[in-house]
């Protein structure tokens, strides 16, 4: 973990709850896709753990969703403007795994981390699957991003208003490796019955400090209690309770 | 040359400065980030008789200024604490280490005492009779006198080493409390643990915390905390560790004023991890600036 001061380069809607947030500063305390930042920001107590969605040398971009207090105030931050990160928080995705054909599920706010694991994967010589999962079209984000990797996405809306009609378990492929998600709970739970094959989740919590000092973000598993912000936020399907 | 130094209960602490049980784990995060000998002590993750997984989450909350927590005494349990937490933090840690002991029942916590009691790596036991966040235990020990009073004199009956009650402020009259521990022969009070609170999602129309109330903490509570000490402090010899929102070396020259010998800093831990760390180095400078060559001087300073 590193503590550091980042500069805002870029900050710009995707649509209209989600916004792209590039920020230049030391990343070298990222160490695998999966993990994330814990930004401070000015009249809120608590730090706010975001996803990182991608980085290099100097530069991080976050992608996240307006969703309370804080990340309306960071939604609105011109570029110029600093931010004090905690970064090289939690676990991350294990790429050792995924095997030749990955599968990477996204399901609204939980797409971005699986970017970063994405560009990865592809640069490792993988050939990943990706299902993006919205509520609706005007909800999209980041399919074109996905694709200029060169990964083959799916597009599935619970409305139907784009790609496949219903959930990204509706838009799952036959075949693959090993599977990675991050989305929201009831998401994950049907993530892991639909799926046939070993996998990685990643889980979102209230956090009090996000580098396990609090104990404020602790779930049970199979194998012990894990903190979400130290042990997570990736845990490994088969060590769920579900 | 200023001297941080303060003694407390025949402990020498180098400086005032103890990060504050639950905010601090067993130190192993922040060992990671510097060098622990820098700290006056460590007051430990709070323990109890049998692991506890604690409450359901979410378990925090965010508040102005401050936040909330009802983590339920999460811990590994009093065993696994002595023989695998403290002799690791022991292993590079050379100051004094505060046991944290929590109970349900006056039973648990001599159990729990005696057994942290004769442990090489305790040099002082700090009894939470003040948790509000466990049922049936915790802070129901600290909010009555006669309560309070007797799991001081069960503990002090098992124990060589010195004891600290760590009381509640979700109290009427804390002077009432300090003296019955006092009479029952306690070394030393800390105060305050965190105050009872709650916040509610307003979509949702439920509490935030799944424990429904939580303990309120952070720079909110620090003047509410620094009057309790400052009560406790006229009403009581014994001394006080004082602690509720401490964040810069000014508020620790404050809580020192107010009558506090030491200070415990808690929720500022888990907003900057070397928070600690940076409050005891900018003392020497303001300490400096105040015209203090003697820390311990500043002890009840504005009485």
């Amino acid at each position: 973990m590193n503590r550091a001061v980042f500069t805002i380069e870029s900050n710009a809607s995707l649509t209209e709850a989600v916004f792209r947030m590039t920020l230049c500063g030391d990343t070298s305390a990222i160490t695998a896709p999966g993990q994330f930042v814990n930004i401070a920001l000015a009249a809120n107590y608590l730090r706010r753990p975001i996803s990182v969605c991608d980085w290099e040398p100097g530069r991080l971009t976050i992608v996240c969703k307006v969703v309370g207090r804080g990340t309306a105030q960071m939604s609105r931050m011109a570029p110029g403007a600093t931010l004090d990160l905690l970064l090289g928080l939690g676990n991350g995705y294990d790429m050792a795994p995924s095997g030749e054909r990955p599968l990477l599920i996204g399901g609204g706010v939980g797409v971005p981390p699986l970017y970063g694991l994405c560009k990865r994967l592809i640069a490792a010589g993988r050939h990943p699957a990706v299902v993006l999962g919205f509520n609706t079209a005007s909800e999209i984000f980041y399919e074109d991003e996905f694709r200029d990797l060169g990964a083959d996405v799916t597009v599935a809306t619970a409305d139907g208003s784009c790609g496949v009609k219903g959930f990204v378990t509706d838009a799952l492929p036959e075949a693959y490796t090993h599977f990675y998600a991050c989305g929201p709970e009831p998401m994950l739970r049907a993530v892991c019955k639909a799926t046939l094959t070993s996998g990685q989740l990643s889980f979102e919590q209230r956090m009090g400090c996000g580098f396990g000092a609090c104990m404020g973000c602790t779930c049970e598993t199979l194998t012990g209690h894990k903190r979400i912000c130290k042990d997570g936020p990736v845990l490994r399907k088969e060590e769920l309770l579900w | 040359m200023v001297d941080l130094s303060v003694r407390l209960c025949g402990l020498r602490l180098q400086n005032p400065v103890i990060p504050a049980s639950g905010t601090f784990g067993f130190g192993k995060e922040f060992a990671e980030l510097y060098d622990l000998n820098c700290l006056g002590a460590i007051s430990v993750k709070g323990t109890t008789r049998a692991p506890r997984f604690g409450n359901p989450s979410p378990r925090i909350a965010e508040t102005p200024a401050g936040m909330l927590n009802a983590v339920g005494l999460q811990n590994p349990g009093i065993d696994a604490v002595l023989s695998e937490e403290l002799p690791r933090l022991r292993r590079t840690y050379r100051q004094p280490i505060i046991a944290n002991i929590s109970g349900f029942s006056l039973d648990e916590y001599v159990e729990c005492c005696a057994k942290a009691d004769a442990s090489p790596d305790v040099d002082l036991i700090e009894v939470n009779v003040s948790c509000p966040n466990v049922h049936g235990g915790g802070m129901s020990f600290g909010t009555d006198p006669r309560m309070a009073a007797e799991v001081t004199r069960a503990v002090k009956a098992v124990c060589k080493k010195p004891v600290c009650i760590k009381l509640s402020p979700n109290v009427t009259d804390i002077a009432a409390i300090a003296r019955a521990c006092e009479e029952a022969g306690a070394d030393a009070l800390s105060l305050i643990n965190t105050l009872l609170a709650m916040r509610i999602d307003i979509r949702r129309r439920r509490p935030l915390l799944a424990n429904r109330t939580g303990g309120l903490s952070g720079p909110a509570v620090f003047p509410v905390a620094l009057r309790m000490v400052w009560d406790v402090y006229e009403a009581v010899k014994i001394p006080i560790i004082g602690m509720g929102g401490v964040s810069s070396a000014e508020d620790v020259v404050e809580m020192l004023l107010s009558g506090a010998t030491a200070v415990q800093i808690g929720a500022a831990n888990l907003q900057n991890p070397w928070a600690c760390k940076e409050i005891a180095e900018a003392l020497p400078a303001l300490l400096e600036s105040l015209g203090v060559t003697k820390l311990k001087e500043l002890i009840g300073g504005a009485h």
